[in-house]
């Protein structure tokens, strides 16, 4: 088997300023690697240069494309690039309406997907979203509703649908249980579980909650100052910690 | 009997020859939107001010301008932009769709189809179709550069769950030559299919929004639509009550408070000219008929 | 099928004056298919430490882990990962599930993760349930709801629902009545039966007596004090 995503040297900086550097990894095909750290450790730059939002100052991302096997993304034009990420790649916003239309209805977000990539058929098209929507679990009678009329959880689920209805490879989520409360979180990671099994995605996750790479996470990555300071599996580097700083992380957690 | 004081159609030979480049390029690249330092002119925005900079810079000294604002050629907007060109280019006027070499319309295309002499100059409100979706002007200019139309179906999807049908009913987006997505301006979509294959030069001028974008003789206009929910170009299902024309885009016209009420067309010159040609509608006035009998 | 040699293990707390602390030296054990062999020694001896280590869940200083084909103490996470989904099972003393999942899907996820198909992997799931007299009209509810002895045999289901090769058990009849115990005792046996190499902790001596075939004092790979 070989990667689907294959990181070398990444570095950013902003002015002086580091944002990451020297990042490396090799993603594989239904691996959830989670990148935790506290804020300004680098993690969303980091997810920036490799989701294609940021333009990195060194380093290569390699993903295995379906056509041509693997190609720097970073050297991609701009539309092949823009075609990648509404194809092959999901991005998942902490915040649901910087990933939603928020005045188009629950059927056109998750539809717009389909549409770009040349869907005509209107009945097919409204089929898919609601097909979509019933799996992550809001109710067929919501589809023609704005987002606007939606819950923060349930704004999150759509923003889910509408990412995944292309059957992506490669999801990039950003804090996605962010500001949600408890019991949404639990019931969005319990459904993020189920899709990244029965898809067979490939996940990238960025979170300060340690709890949810543990649930979520095959392997870990901790950042700190911008520097990667340990990696490993999940359950290892939260239970036998190397690194002082990810000790401290750890040892940091409020128990319940 | 030009007015001296002023250049040849009030425009300075420089200005003029500024928007007949942003032409040119429009003409070379249908449907693209041509960004062109829009002046300011002697009437407020949303008067045409797009359409009267494309019409002088378009008119020559022998030309015949005619002047339509819904259909109409006597309506307060038309007479003072034919007024006004008279007076800067004193050039001949007409009614007669037949007869005009330049035409400058709001919201319709003549109902005579035009012919390979015409320039049809159109007034657009508001260039730009994905607007209404993604107000980034950076974020649709890079849209339509990457051709990344999803969106313009997403606005049609968004009408068909709502309405049951596709309710854009003017301004109904085209794909040109197989390429940009073009709105036509607030035309209705009655109208669409006579862009397509049309023998005389389309320009349209946004002045507010200063883009010019144009469709040479003969140009690929697509109506865009679902298979299972195809374009449809309806009108009101009606014959005109002045002229009897079953063909022609109609106005509905309350006659009276007790519900009475018409259908006449919308393109006056057609209307008039197929009267005189002895076309009787049903609510024709009795001289008219009078007078032919 | 499980082979560890020369296996040390210490913590370095860099947060506490980057204190060392060797809690083994020299580990060693090998358990053969269909064997079952029981770690004792007294608390805090590294019992856990041992089975955690094996497990990949701590990382080893030195020596080697050796579960089917794979050093555990080497391997990428990849290839940890894969071993545990194929052919290394693990009960812990605690269950650490998604909220919300109903009771019949988390027994039944190892065996959907090796892609089985989903009848028959919930109806295994409730086989297991059935005998570790789990009612049924809990089964469509989340486990983090139940008594913790009710989690514990939910744990052990879970772990006995693939056949897995190799198979750590940590405490697995702690908290039981005698019935369950019976039950769990059984379980441990047909796995042996059908071939597993077992690695188990158990304080209770009337079940390492009916189980195990041997016992690894682990007391003696603990440092000697410097």
């Amino acid at each position: 088997m070989k990667p689907l995503l294959q990181v070398r040297d990444i570095s950013k900086f902003y002015g002086a300023r580091l944002g990451c550097r020297d990042v490396g990894f090799d993603l594989y095909p239904g691996e959830v690697m989670g990148i935790v750290g506290e804020s300004g450790s680098g993690k969303s730059t980091l997810l920036g240069c490799l989701a294609g939002q940021l333009a990195p100052d060194t380093g290569e991302v390699l993903f295995d494309t379906r056509g041509e096997g693997p190609r720097d993304t970073l050297k991609m034009s701009e539309p092949e690039r823009r075609m990648l990420a509404r194809t092959d790649w999901a991005f998942v916003h902490q915040h649901a309406r910087e990933g939603l239309r928020m005045g188009v209805s629950a059927g056109g977000n998750v539809g717009e997907r389909l549409m770009a990539v040349g869907a005509r058929h209107y009945g097919d098209i409204r089929d898919q979203a609601i097909d979509w929507l019933g799996r992550v679990e809001i109710s067929e009678d919501r589809v023609d509703d704005k987002p606007t009329a939606f819950s923060g959880g349930m704004q999150q689920r759509l923003q889910i649908a509408r990412n995944l209805v292309t059957g992506p490879r490669l999801v990039f989520m950003d804090e996605p249980t962010g500001g949600l409360d408890v019991s949404v979180q639990a019931r969005l990671l319990d459904l993020l579980r189920g899709l990244v099994r029965e898809m067979g995605l490939s996940a990238i996750i960025v979170t300060h909650d340690l709890a949810v790479v543990r649930l979520l996470a095959d392997r870990l990555m901790v950042m700190k100052d911008g520097h990667v300071v340990e990696t490993g599996l999940t359950d290892q580097v939260l239970d036998d910690p190397q690194h002082g700083y990810t000790q401290l992380l750890v040892s940091s957690v409020l128990q319940v | 009997m030009t007015d001296q004081s002023y250049n040849f159609a009030y425009l300075d030979e420089q200005t003029k020859r500024m928007i007949r480049r942003a032409i040119l390029k429009g003409l070379a690249i249908p449907g693209y939107q041509v960004p062109f330092a829009s002046r300011e002119m002697p009437m407020p925005y949303g008067w045409g001010t797009g359409g009267v900079q494309v019409s002088a810079a378009t008119l020559m000294p022998d030309d015949t301008f005619k002047v339509i604002d819904q259909g109409a050629d006597d309506t307060t907007n038309a007479v003072s932009i034919r007024k006004f060109f008279e007076k800067t280019a004193g050039v001949a006027t007409t009614e007669e769709t037949e007869k005009a070499t330049v035409i400058q319309t709001r919201h319709r295309i003549p109902e005579t189809p035009l012919h390979e002499d015409q320039v049809l100059v159109y007034q657009v409100p508001i260039p730009e179709p994905l607007r209404f979706l993604e107000p980034r002007e950076t974020e649709t200019r890079k849209m339509h550069s990457l051709e990344e139309y999803g969106l313009m179906h997403v606005k049609l999807y968004e009408d068909i769950s709502q309405h049951g049908a596709i309710a854009t009913s003017y301004a109904y987006p085209v794909k040109v030559e197989g390429r940009y997505v073009m709105d036509p301006s607030p035309i209705p979509k009655f109208d669409n299919p006579k862009m397509a294959d049309c023998p005389a030069i389309q320009l349209f001028g946004a002045g507010r929004e200063q883009r010019i974008y144009a469709l040479p003789p003969y140009s690929r206009v697509v109506s865009l639509d679902f298979e299972d929910h195809p374009f449809d170009p309806s009108k009101a299902d009606h014959p005109c009550d002045l002229c009897g024309a079953e063909d022609s885009y109609l106005d509905e016209v309350i006659t009276d408070d007790a519900g009475g009420r018409m259908f006449v067309c919308s393109d006056t010159d057609y209307c008039r000219a197929r009267r005189e040609a002895g076309h009787v509608g049903a609510q024709a006035p009795a001289m008219k008929e009078g007078a032919g009998a | 099928m499980i082979e560890i040699e020369n296996v040390s293990k210490t913590f370095t707390l860099h947060n506490q004056g980057s204190a060392v602390i060797p809690v083994m030296e020299g580990a060693k054990l090998s358990v053969q298919p269909g064997e079952c062999v029981a770690l004792i020694g007294a608390s805090g001896a590294g019992k856990s430490t041992l089975m955690r280590m094996i497990y990949g869940n701590y990382l080893a200083a030195s020596g080697r882990i050796v579960v089917g084909e794979v050093d555990v103490a080497q391997a990428a996470p990849r290839e940890i990962l894969t071993l545990r989904r194929h052919t290394l099972g693990y009960v812990s003393q605690f269950l650490r599930v998604v909220p919300r999942v109903p009771t019949l899907e988390v027994v039944a996820e190892p065996l959907l993760m090796v892609g089985e198909p989903r009848q028959a992997s919930l109806a295994r799931a409730g086989e297991l349930l059935t005998r570790l007299n789990i009612p049924e009209r809990l089964w469509g509810l989340s486990p983090t709801t139940f008594s913790g002895g009710e989690q514990q045999r939910v744990n052990i289901a879970r772990g006995f629902a693939h056949a897995y090769p190799a198979l750590l058990l940590d405490e697995p009849t702690a908290s039981l009545d005698a019935q369950n115990r019976d039950t769990v005792l059984s379980l441990v046996e047909e796995a042996k039966e059908r071939g597993a190499a077992i690695v188990g902790i158990f304080h209770d001596e009337a079940a390492r007596q009916r189980v195990c075939d041997r016992e690894i004092d682990v007391t003696a790979f603990t440092p000697v004090a410097a």
